[in-house]
């Protein structure tokens, strides 16, 4: 009999690079789950083309804005990156259920790094469909104004809003723990916070109350700073009264800070505690 | 020397039908390189115990200890030592079978060399070479169950866990799993495993910790179980089930307990069993009950169960087992 006193393989590296190898690790096992899940592709490429055709082309002639692409593509994106980040609610959800999460939980890897190669799945899902979607509204018209400085402001502004929110959506799929209830929760609660704003239309031709909300709303700010930072806003609107609407970029970066501040600790301590039933 | 001690474990889960002790004052102790069975029907406690040995869960009260290291305080230096494979094989569906078990040894920090050998040479010991190439949905549950467990045993961990790892497959793949098991024990790992069927103790274990309401009930050797619900059993089947009455009446008369009927067999626990049975046969011929068969028998754990808990674990066992049938 070989008695085995010592485990046979011994763990490696210093624990911060073990940090950094289990975050790619576990974003690596989301990048395969992106190839070879074929709804995720269709809803990270066809979707988003399908917003931009639809809307530039179908709306516009309705919709009474001058140059309608323009104003428009702030808001497509806008409301694509935010339903994006709610795969990592669903997927953190669906681990929970597959037991999974039982499995990572007994290894000795950070207990951070699921949600690290979470919510950096949700990133890389979200930069396809921004490039996808940057390269529609180029051929319906779609320019940026500003400089390639601007460009990439926007484009960072949408992503790191729409990462810190991956970050709040895997905290209430670890909570809920069922899949379908955050999707349709998503559905029923994001569908009309990206309508009630500025994404699709000029927020003054609102009636008074959908006025109100939509102004203070940050789906609204979102929208407002990628439009700023683009060159795509319109002078001929009038002046927002909201604060958050005046200051669009400060309000989203505070905004980005405040949710990576609270959610990802609360996440990771979330983490450290559930399992499976 | 102890490997695994656990001691006054409590845990108590809130329902809707009010406070459920999961765990409810649980001492265990597991010497170095032995197996040890927990037996216990659904809803014993056997899943919680295992979730708080390898660092899932935290107990409301005791504490536990997998060499030396207290897995309540220490988690992470316990998981470094141990391998488990839950109630459920958890693996990702999404990854080939190799995937799934390089992702575990890379985090286990084997490093990407050592990860993808031991990736491979567990596909090749387990037979998974089917499953290796190819995204794990799709797979039967055996092959799922197989590559759960081979992640186990990546590190081939001082410490193993496996929450029964036999429940819910065919009776081929069980056999199957209890060969692999048993070559496992042959290295010296040590093994805590949970099972609701008394044969897989009886074939796999050492040592059998009988649960119930989230503790120990009894606990020993299967033969030191054997021995605790007395000798023998005198088991007589009748060629008219009319005459059950009274042959319950003659059994209960030398018996050492309650005999039991199941339509045309009766049966009893007796401390002497040659002789009970002599007297049983005796008393049954002067009451000419006519009999189809007679004898005795050594009890089986089953039996054990029954005394101990006043419900028989195979029942629940088959039932879950039809359960997870309908389900699939
Ligand atoms: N997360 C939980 N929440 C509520 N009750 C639970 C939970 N986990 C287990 N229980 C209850 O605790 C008891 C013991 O469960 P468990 O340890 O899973 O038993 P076993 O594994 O022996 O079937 C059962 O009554 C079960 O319903
Ligand atoms: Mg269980």
């Amino acid at each position: 009999m070989t008695a085995v006193s010592q485990p046979a393989y011994e763990s490696v590296g210093s624990p911060l690079s073990q940090l950094f190898s289990d975050g790619w690790i576990a974003t690596r096992r989301n990048l395969i789950k992106i190839r070879r899940v074929p709804e995720i592709l269709v809803f990270t490429i066809l979707q988003p083309i399908m917003f931009v055709l639809l809307f530039s082309q179908v709306y516009a002639g309705a919709m009474n804005v001058p140059d309608y692409v323009n104003f428009l593509m702030a808001g497509i994106f806008a409301q694509t990156v935010i339903f994006g980040s709610t795969f990592s609610g669903a997927a953190m959800a669906q681990d929970l259920k597959d037991g999974i999460i039982d499995r990572f939980r007994t290894l000795p890897m950070s207990p951070a790094a699921v949600l690290i190669g979470r919510t950096n799945g949700d990133l890389v899902i979200n930069s396809i469909s921004m490039m996808i979607m940057m390269g529609t509204g180029w051929l319906v018209g779609w320019r940026v104004t500003t400089s390639v400085w601007g460009f990439l402001g926007g484009v960072a502004v949408l992503l790191l809003f729409s990462y810190s929110f991956s970050w709040v959506m895997a905290l209430l799929g670890m909570s809920v723990r069922s899949p379908e209830v955050i999707n349709n929760a998503s559905f029923m609660i994001l569908f009309p916070l990206t309508f009630i704003s500025n994404a699709f239309v000029p927020i003054h031709t609102l009636p008074e109350v959908l006025k109100n909300i939509a102004e203070w709303n940050p789906v609204s700010a979102l929208v407002e700073s990628a439009r700023q930072l683009f060159g795509n806003t319109n002078p001929d609107f009038p002046e927002p009264t909201a604060w958050t609407l005046q200051n669009p970029i400060i309000t989203v970066i505070l905004g980005i800070i405040v949710m990576l501040a609270i959610f990802v600790p609360l996440s990771v301590k979330k983490f450290k505690s559930i399992s499976s039933r | 020397m102890t490997i695994i001690q656990a001691e006054g474990l409590t845990k108590t889960y809130k329902s809707k039908s009010g406070p459920v002790h999961a765990l409810a004052g649980l001492n265990l102790s597991v010497p170095q390189g032995t197996v040890k069975a927990l037996l216990g029907p659904n809803g014993a406690g056997k899943t919680t115990a295992v979730k708080v040995l390898t660092t899932l869960i935290k107990p409301d009260e005791g504490t536990a200890h997998i060499d030396g290291i207290d897995v309540v305080n220490n988690p992470k230096a316990a998981r470094r030592i141990i391998g488990a494979s839950g109630q459920y094989a958890a693996v990702d569906e999404n990854l080939t079978g190799f995937e799934n078990l390089e992702m575990v040894g890379r985090l286990y920090h084997l490093g990407a060399k050592t990860a993808r050998k031991r990736a491979q040479e567990l596909i090749d010991q387990f037979e998974l070479t089917e499953a290796g190439n190819r995204p794990v949905k799709g797979f039967s549950g055996g092959m799922r169950r197989r590559i759960d467990l081979a992640g186990a045993l990546v590190i081939n961990p001082k410490i193993l866990f496996l929450d029964e790892p036999t429940t819910g497959l065919d009776p081929r793949s069980r056999l199957a799993l209890w060969e692999i098991i048993s070559q496992l024990v042959n290295d010296g790992t040590t093994l805590l495993l949970t099972t609701q069927y008394l044969e897989e103790a009886d074939h796999l274990s050492d040592d059998i910790a009988v649960i119930d309401g989230g503790k120990v009930i009894a606990e020993g050797t299967s033969d030191e179980l054997k021995a605790q619900i007395g000798g023998h059993r005198v088991v007589v089947t009748l060629v008219d089930e009319a005459d059950a009455g009274a042959a319950r009446e003659i059994l209960a008369r030398h018996g050492d307990g309650t005999p039991t009927v199941s339509e045309r067999t009766v049966e009893v626990s007796v401390v002497d069993g040659p002789r009970a049975l002599q007297y049983v046969l005796s008393d049954l011929g002067q009451a000419n009950i006519q009999l189809h068969d007679a004898g005795m028998r050594r009890p089986t754990l089953d039996d054990v169960f029954l005394k101990l808990t006043g419900h028989r674990a195979e029942d629940e066992a088959s039932k879950n087992d039809a359960e997870m049938e309908k389900a699939q």
